[in-house]
């Protein structure tokens, strides 16, 4: 397509500052495709090797309980919990709710301060086996 | 009937009432998952054990086992929803967008086929704990 060189184009990233509601928009997008692959292929991956039987089961053992295993299961779990509460943002916004740019850039910090809070909330009621 | 324009071609025909469809299943499946993965979360908290045993006879429940089955479908149709609009913004060659739209769909229906079978078959062979 022909575009007018002379015309500017629309303002785009790299002429905004960034701030806490650009980074909550992407990340909602970076969890939620990482948790549709990583996440999506993990869950099943568990369910097949319980279907498959012990020796099946204990590979994935192995490997989940593996250094890595943990790092990825943590930022998973982070990523589940960053997911959630940037969702819940979403439906408030839907309702035309929360636009206000005080209450829009604190709701955008709190996704991020409560899913890290929920995350280290989960691994500790993993740990101690009680919530 | 135009032939000509977009807007020609579509003219008179009214709202084919399908453009809100996606958008509201994207918030269904959100709010499924919302329900379903937080109850996963807090029975994998609340087992005795991660072990092979453990795990097996929690799922062979019935109570257990058919909310683990909508879970999955509520999770493979929002990433299929969700992946979709990813896709739909980042790949602009048509042939390659109608190639990872194939992708996208063999991934979803597969992925959902194998976790609702790994649950039936443990709910149909497993004894329940």
């Amino acid at each position: 397509m022909a575009r007018t060189t002379s015309r500017p184009l629309s303002p785009h990233l790299t002429i905004w500052k960034w701030g806490p509601a650009m980074a909550v928009s992407i990340m909602h997008r970076v969890t939620g495709n990482g948790l549709a692959t990583a996440g999506a292929l993990g869950l099943v991956w568990w369910l097949m090797a319980a279907a498959s039987g012990p020796e099946a089961y204990a590979t994935f053992v192995t490997c989940a309980t593996s250094p890595i295993g943990y790092l990825v299961m943590a930022g998973l779990s982070w990523f589940f919990f960053q997911h959630l509460c940037s969702g819940l943002r979403h439906f408030v916004l839907d309702m035309g709710a929360g636009y206000e740019l005080k209450n829009n850039k604190l709701w955008s910090v709190l996704t991020f301060v409560l899913s890290t809070s929920l995350t280290i909330a989960f691994w500790a009621a993993i740990c101690t086996g009680k919530f | 009937m135009g032939n000509g324009t977009g807007i020609g071609r579509v003219r008179g025909l009214g709202s084919a009432r399908h453009g809100a469809h996606h958008w509201l299943a994207q918030r269904y499946t959100a709010i499924g998952n919302l329900l379903l993965v937080l109850w996963l979360l807090f029975s994998l908290i609340a087992l005795p054990g991660l072990d092979y045993q453990s795990v097996v006879g929690w799922i062979a429940n019935p109570l257990v086992a058919v909310p683990l089955m909508l879970m999955i479908v509520s999770i493979f149709w929002h990433l299929r929803l969700g992946m979709q609009v990813m896709l739909e913004d980042y790949v602009h060659d048509k042939g390659l967008a109608f190639l990872s739209m194939l992708l996208l769909n063999f991934y979803a229906f597969g992925g959902a086929a194998a976790g609702v079978f790994a649950i039936a078959k443990i709910a149909f062979t497993g004894i329940v704990k």
